[in-house]
């Protein structure tokens, strides 16, 4: 006896020592709840892109803000307050609610540079005929309505250049003006637009920025309980998302917990049984997420809810160690002996089933799929060897063979049901062929956890403001800033052939605020020297009611912008190009990116083909559709995992074939698994439930729990009927199971709903059909 | 329906004595913008000559004027090239070719004065006309001179001042004197009123 016991003491020494390394795994580890999990391993230049863009992009770091309620000068007084003081804050980059802020600023900015940034300067446009038309232009644009505001522009610029630029700039549909501030289109909502200085993914920043704006709105003078604040934007979708997963997860735990609890103190009748029960399940716990950790540097909040349910199913273990073996030490050994090896057996096909998620490209399902295998091996490990020893001496739990008995006779009856079983199996079967073309969902908006009121809220808010939704992107690469911006040039003519042909309504550059240094040169070179300019100007004027005279501040302007220097990025601060440029040219890993946003005609979708065609002679230029690619994404990702399952269906039924070398018996035991997978398919089908990733995790959850059952159902020598007490084990154990998923069927975080509704009743389904399918000893058939 | 026929006697009366008053009594300001209230929309046309220092002739533009009462009226520019401009409340929209321009008219406080006065002059609604401008009216009905001059120095320091002149109940022309000594003539002439 001291052998053993040395030995369990040994145990019992090394798990204290693995789980004080997983708590100091786990105390260092970061936890995040970001798109991170979504993103691919290895992505394309698309890919990387769409990851770029959706961390630190330009739409990432937009908030757009909505002040409803109370009346419309009310709202448009809480704009300003809140503008005014958040302008001052250095969180954000930009606060817009239609008050002219910068426009001095940025008319100075165009005024003094418009010779290097007006695209119609070229040195037709200054010879004499070319100065002629414009200033024909300019008179009759003297005559205009807007004829006032330009006149005083006229001496310094007669060619228009300005009004060229302010053009430009204004092309953009701009919000209307209630009381001095933007409002929606219906009037009944004052918006604002916030660019956060930080980026987009960085969770903390984005919350800080929300509360920031917040409390300017409670602290604002004119704050009054009928107005109500409300915010949107990818930084707003990953605060409410984290506080959603967080509240979820921490609640779904305890919940489970309790009820997990409750549940096997009612079968134990006693708490040193359940806190010996839950040895394995915090050790499988801890296991996983410090697994999960070393492997990936970081732990998805969704991992850990996954991680919540997964409670449900290591608890199975200590349940099945206590229930199945009688109420002594010495046949706790016996219970190793004869149970331990169908249990090994299930954590094996547990874990082949799992491994395949370890492959995925998608960083979240392979979380799951470590987290899963390193969670199942602990809890097991530790019903195995430490569980038994820790067990006093006169361990019993309440005697519950009652139970165990009525499962007996029920399952001797389950036989009748093979028929009706076969029917609604052939009915599923049917259900999921005619249903297969809408079986899945494969836009990635499904597996957001941002709910659908939120959408639609970010939705009106976007099309009252205009906000861009960069969905169509052109993006140049090159090695430097000059190459970039030169290339941007040459997309920006190509687009504009694609404005006037009407199939864009536009598009943004940084080239049209920061052209290139060759571009700035070839327009300081249109200009002539002087005296040339002034000999053309006195032909120009010829026939026009004008003379020449009045025009001299142009040729001392002219002459100034021929040897101005040329613009670089820093001389747009304090602009509010610079916010523009900003976004749109980004250095990265020691290459250059120029972001060109298309904007699409008014109710019509951007035909990508004719602009990918006009743009393909171009090298590193990309047409990205934002949308597109990540559907496509996630599509390849779910198509995958469909592949990675069936792989890993395959590997199960190879561990059997190797294990029982019965290709019959192996049947045996997959065809309930299958059956419940089909009939739980079908279900989900029938109730419009279009299956995302995580129902296919779940699937995979119902083989490897439902292996268990399976296998105890299985017996080499059919006379042998399976014992009251190892049933009762079994229908404790797919309790618990329930229990721990069922209540992430009610979570309003969409992938873990899906793992609930799939997995608890997938799991009841496998026991049932385990029983139903079973093969019948020859004592119960001969005596039925 | 002594009632209802009331209102409409008291109408009669008052234009009556208005008419009979106009050959001699000078003009009150109340009196014009009573009278110029009584057209809620009214059409026209008219050809406008800029006189601007900066160039030796002035700028003859000509179109059509379209107002509905009370706060949307319409500038069509036909000659010499096409363009408009429509003022909607507070929304001011200018078109020329293909580029459209939409202003707030409190961000442009120099050009709201000007097409404010207008439209209020319109209008009849002196009230708007007062919080603009200081009102001076000479002549009688028959014929009646109208001088805005801005209250406001930041309208003033563009618009000196604005001369409205008028025959009976309609606005013949629009003077708008610049601070920097241009000027701009307006003449406009009724058409058929479209409805």
């Amino acid at each position: 006896m001291i052998h053993p016991r040395r030995r369990g003491i040994a145990a019992i020494v090394l798990w204290l020592i693995f789980l004080l390394a997983c708590a100091g795994i786990i105390s260092r580890t970061h936890f995040t709840t970001d798109l991170s999990a979504f993103l691919p391993r290895a992505p394309t230049p698309e890919q990387q892109l769409l990851m770029d863009q959706l961390r630190d992009g330009l739409a990432s770091r937009l908030i757009l803000v909505g002040i409803e309620g109370a009346d419309a000068p009310t709202r448009a007084r809480l704009s300003r307050q809140i503008a005014q003081r958040l302008r001052a804050d250095r969180t954000f980059v930009s606060v817009n609610n239609g008050e002219p802020v910068n426009t001095e600023r940025d008319r100075i900015f165009l005024f003094d540079n418009r010779y290097l940034l007006s695209p119609a300067v070229s040195p037709a446009r200054f010879s004499a005929d070319g100065l002629h038309a414009a200033l024909s232009d300019s008179i009759d644009l003297l005559a205009s309505p807007a004829g006032l505001l330009v006149k005083s522009l006229l001496p310094r610029d007669p060619t228009g250049e300005m009004v060229q630029l302010l053009e430009q700039l204004n092309s953009g549909t701009q919000p209307k003006l209630v009381e001095g501030a933007w409002a929606s289109r219906d009037g009944t909502r004052a918006l604002m637009l916030m660019q956060t200085r930080a980026a987009g993914s960085d969770t903390d920043a984005q919350q800080r920025a929300m509360a920031a704006i917040r409390q300017a709105f409670d602290q604002a003078a004119s704050a009054t309980p009928s107005a109500r604040l409300v915010m949107t934007g990818p930084g707003v979708f990953s605060v409410t998302s984290r506080d959603t997963i967080k509240r979820q997860v921490s609640r779904l735990s305890i919940i489970s917990l309790v009820l997990i609890a409750t549940l096997l103190l009612l079968v134990y009748r006693s708490f040193s049984a359940l806190a010996l029960g839950l040895l394995p399940v915090i050790s499988g716990a801890l296991a996983g997420i410090a697994a999960v950790s070393l492997g990936f540097g970081a732990v998805h909040g969704i991992t850990l809810g996954f991680g919540t349910a997964l409670i449900g199913e290591a608890v199975d273990y200590s349940i099945y160690l206590f229930v199945q073996s009688e109420q002594n030490r010495a046949d706790h050994q016996n219970w190793i002996e004869r149970f331990w090896p169908t249990i090994r057996l299930g954590v094996l096909t547990s874990i082949a089933g799992f491994a395949s998620l370890l492959l995925s490209g998608f960083p979240g399902l392979a979380q799951l799929g470590l987290y899963a295998i390193a969670g199942l091996i602990a809890a097991a490990m530790v019903t195995r060897f430490v569980l038994p020893s820790l067990l006093p001496a006169h361990f019993h739990i309440h005697d519950v063979s009652g139970i165990g008995r009525t499962l007996s006779r029920a399952v001797q009856r389950a036989a009748a049901l093979r028929w009706p079983a076969v029917i609604v199996l052939l009915a599923a079967c049917a259900i999921v062929v005619d249903h297969r073309a809408t079986l899945w969902n494969d836009t990635i908006a499904s597996l957001s956890p941002v709910s659908q009121a939120d959408v639609e809220l970010d939705t009106r808010l976007r099309a009252d403001l205009g906000a861009p939704d960069v969905r169509y992107l052109v993006v140049v690469s090159g090695a430097n800033q000059e190459s970039v911006l030169r290339a941007s040039e040459r997309v920006s003519t190509l687009l504009q052939t694609q404005v006037e042909q009407g199939r864009l309504a536009g598009f943004e550059s940084p080239s049209r605020y920061l052209p290139s240094m060759a571009t700035q040169r070839a327009r300081q070179d249109s200009l002539p020297p002087r005296l040339l300019l002034e000999t053309r100007l006195a032909q120009a004027v010829q026939g026009l009611p004008v003379r020449a005279q009045v025009f001299t501040p142009f040729l001392a302007d002219t002459a100034a912008a021929r040897s101005q220097p040329l613009l670089q990025a820093a001389d747009l601060e304090q602009t509010s190009m610079a916010m523009a440029v900003d976004a749109l040219l980004i250095q990265q890993r020691g290459q250059w990116r120029a972001l060109l946003p298309l904007t699409a005609p008014a109710g019509v979708s951007i035909n990508a083909d004719p602009i990918r065609a006009a743009l393909s002679a171009m090298p590193d230029v990309l047409f990205v559709d934002m949308k597109a690619e990540s559907d496509r994404l996630y599509s390849g990702y779910l198509h995958e995992a469909i592949v990675l399952s069936l792989g890993g269906l395959v590997a199960i039924i190879g561990l059997l074939l190797v294990v029982f070398r019965s290709p019959l018996r192996v049947l045996r035991i997959i065809a309930p698994l299958a059956a419940a997978v089909m009939t739980v398919t079908a279900g989900l089908s029938v109730l419009g439930q279009q299956m995302i990733i995580l129902h296919l995790v779940g699937l995979l959850l119902v083989v490897a729990v439902g292996s268990n059952y399976a296998l105890f159902f299985d017996r080499l020598d059919p006379r042998t009927p399976i014992l009251p007490r190892t049933l009762a084990s079994m229908l404790f154990a797919s309790l618990t199971t329930v229990a721990g998923f069922g209540l992430l069927a009610f979570s309003k975080v969409s992938i873990l709903q899906a793992l609930g509704v799939t997995v608890a009743p997938g799991v009841i389904l496998a026991l049932i059909y385990a029983a139903i399918f079973a093969r019948q000893s020859d004592a119960e058939s001969s005596r039925a | 329906m002594s009632r209802l026929m009331r209102p409409y006697w008291a109408a009669a009366a008052l234009a009556l004595v208005c008419s009979q008053a106009a050959d001699a009594a000078p003009l009150s300001i109340s009196q014009l913008m009573a009278s110029l209230a009584q057209h809620p929309q009214g059409a026209a046309t008219f050809s406008e000559k800029k006189f601007i220092a900066m160039l030796d002739e002035p700028v003859v533009s000509s179109g059509e004027l379209l107002f509905i009462a009370p706060a949307r009226l319409e500038k069509r520019t036909l000659k010499p090239r096409p363009e408009s401009m429509v003022l909607d409340g507070d929304t001011l929209t200018l078109e020329r070719g293909q580029r459209k321009h939409v202003m707030q008219l409190r961000d442009y406080p120099e050009v709201a004065g000007m097409i404010e006065s207008i439209r209020a002059t319109l209008a009849g609604d002196r009230q708007a006309l007062e919080r603009v401008y200081q009102l001076a009216l000479d002549g009688n009905s028959e014929r009646w001179t109208l001088v805005l001059t801005p209250l406001d120095p930041k309208v003033g320091a563009v618009i000196a001042r604005i001369k409205m002149a008028g025959v009976k109940d309609e606005v013949r022309s629009v003077e708008i004197f610049q601070a920097d000594g241009d000027r701009s003539l307006m003449t406009i002439e009724k058409r058929a009123s479209p409805q």
